[in-house]
């Protein structure tokens, strides 16, 4: 990607969002009819872009290489399958993630930043982000400060997302706007172009720690900013939606979203992912159940 | 005023998780008498129906499965009260599908009993068939049945309200949550069945209840992987060869009760709760207590 310049436009201004059109063009993406052969091409791609994630205290470094088994095999019998995009964890599993990776195409990406508060100073958040780097991480999915967003001081918002951007180096930089913590699209939509314009290659919608977390409107509005941005700028940016996305049927009306807001420019791993950790296991049985004619147990899947 | 008053129908759904929605698709079929009366108009369920009630039963087996066996007595309990407050509606509904005012009222209270024998054996057949196996290590060995999981239920033409509750009962006393395919000639009471269960005490999900062609919906059953039993009621050979064929992907355990006439002491007996049960069996190692020449 190029270079960008620093633009800070007065966020104040970006645009209000009509909640109620939000909500029922959402819905409208839920009721197209996919037919068989386009619904297996769609399961695919979906899980080529799941960040198969675990965030939890009590990770450990055996639960991380089972994931990351998981990544790389995620049923094998099944032919034909693509692997996921990434594998998401602590910046402390980074290492031990990037190891049992070793060979193949699957990123790491860690969350920093004190995540998922964002509750730290500038300085323990940079320190987190250089740590996750130094370990190996592909990329970095940060919090923003949502108590310093509230209160409006978006230009300290701004300039945190620019300084992490800095310390991340060459990884790619996802910014979460936990829009669940926001209260309002109008919010979602300025915390966007913030973070778009401070520098992220990615914007996320949730950590997965609070509810309601990724929901059909709120992405809608954040592949909007998306893509004004790119008629702005030129420049791409990423999308992750995370959290509450357990069922292959709800991926698949993501996926048709993304293809008639942002078109089939966005609809690779690159720039876009489902941060989840149920998903893949029901993306699997689908395609089994596409392959067997039968519909299928969480029995005969791994856990992780 | 009385008089001229219009006849209030009951709309017959289905039931799944705790909830009485119609059928997906849509469909409906005329339910009548040999008289020709038009009794109701049932939801012909669809294999959609059946699958959202498999993911029902699964979501509530853990608990189900998890809950203390006396409080499973408490609640088979509780429906046999219910169902005893309303016999009399459970009687005109049988008599109105051509069972004998004298039969049905037999078919009611047998029904009632049923339910609380399988009540008195939730806490006990684990007692009657778990084992304290003879081994020859250091070990303290034994088997206690476990329930099998989500069991597929087709149940009888004949005696529609006693052979669904002869077929129900022992398999939730046994932790197990069920999806029901009742009589499809006779189906009122079935889901007059189902309103009972609602008020008493079961969770949803446990007991789930699809109206329609045993021919469309049993193979369902019988396909899906989720399913981890099948119980077949009615009489079909055809029916039955399918369902052990489908079966075989995941081993189901599938039990057919053809010769079962559920008006007698037959049809009663913990080895119904055991058929749908599996064993588990545990090394508790010990200290050697072979002081007194005990091998176990």
């Amino acid at each position: 990607m190029s270079e960008r310049s620093i633009v800070r436009p007065d966020f104040r201004h970006s645009p209000s969002i009509d909640q109620v059109g939000a909500e029922e063009r959402a819905a409208r993406f839920t009721k197209r009819s996919i037919k068989k052969e386009s619904k297996l091409q769609g399961l695919h791609l979906a899980l080529s872009m799941i960040d198969l994630t675990t965030l939890e205290g009590k990770d450990t470094p055996g639960k991380v290489k089972q994931l990351c088994y998981k990544a790389m095999h995620p049923h094998d019998a099944l032919e034909g399958l693509p692997t996921v995009a990434a594998v998401c964890v602590f910046p402390s599993m980074v290492g031990i993630a990037k190891k049992a990776l070793e060979g193949s195409k699957i990123k790491v990406a860690s969350v920093a930043t004190a995540f998922p508060s964002g509750q730290s100073t500038r300085d323990v958040k940079l320190r987190d982000t250089k740590y996750a780097v130094a370990e190996g991480a592909d990329e970095v999915d940060m919090v923003i400060s949502r108590g310093k967003f509230l209160a409006g001081e978006y230009n300290f918002v701004f300039d945190e997302i620019a300084a992490i951007k800095e310390a991340c180096g060459n990884a790619r930089l996802k910014v979460i706007l936990e829009t669940g913590e926001l209260g309002s699209l109008d919010k979602v939509r300025r915390a966007s172009d913030i973070a778009m314009h401070a520098g992220a290659d990615f914007i996320k919608t949730s950590t997965g720690k609070i509810q309601p977390a990724a929901t059909m409107p709120v992405t809608l509005v954040m592949l909007e900013a998306i893509r004004d941005f790119y008629y702005e700028t030129g420049i791409q940016i990423g999308m992750k939606p995370a959290g509450g996305i357990s069922k292959s049927k709800a991926a698949l009306h993501y996926l048709v979203m993304l293809n008639e807001v942002l078109g089939a420019d966005w609809m690779t791993n690159e720039w876009f992912r489902f941060g989840a950790s149920s998903l893949a296991n029901d993306v699997l049985m689908q395609l089994a159940k596409e392959a067997t004619g039968r519909y299928q147990s969480a029995d005969y899947f791994s856990i992780d | 005023m009385s008089t001229n008053r219009l006849s209030i129908l009951k709309t017959y759904k289905l039931y799944i998780g705790g909830q009485f929605p119609r059928t997906e698709s849509g469909r409906s079929y005329k339910a009548t008498n040999s008289k020709g009366d038009h009794l109701a108009n049932m939801c012909w369920g669809s294999k959609k129906d059946v699958r959202d009630a498999i993911v029902s039963a699964r979501a509530a087996w853990k608990g189900w499965s998890a809950r203390a066996a006396f409080n499973r007595g408490q609640i088979l309990y509780r429906i046999a009260e219910m169902l005893e407050g309303r016999s009399e509606q459970f009687v005109s509904e049988l008599v109105s599908m051509d069972v004998t005012a004298q039969d049905a009222k037999e078919e009611v209270q047998d029904s009632i009993d049923r339910l609380v024998y399988y009540a008195g054996w939730c806490d006990k057949y684990q007692q009657v068939f778990g084992t304290v196996n003879p081994v020859a290590s250091s070990h303290f060995n034994f088997s206690v049945p476990e329930s099998t999981g989500v069991v597929g239920i087709v149940s009888k033409e004949a005696s529609p309200l006693l052979s669904l509750v002869s077929l129900i009962a022992p398999a939730i006393a046994g932790g197990n949550t069920v999806v029901v395919i009742p009589s499809y000639s006779k189906p009122l009471a079935a889901i007059s069945f189902a309103e009972v269960i609602n008020d008493s005490d079961v969770p949803g999900g446990v007991i789930n209840i699809i109206t329609g062609k045993a021919t469309e919906l049993a193979p369902a059953l019988a396909e899906h992987m989720d399913v981890n039993a099948l119980v077949l009621g009615n009489e079909s050979d055809e029916l039955d060869k399918d369902a052990i064929l489908k079966g075989t992907h995941n081993l189901k355990r599938i039990v057919a009760y053809h010769e079962i006439n559920w008006k007698t002491e037959q049809g009663q007996s913990p080895y119904f709760i055991l058929d749908l049960q599996e064993t588990k069996t545990t090394w508790h190692p010990i200290e050697n207590i072979g002081g007194a020449g005990a091998k176990y």
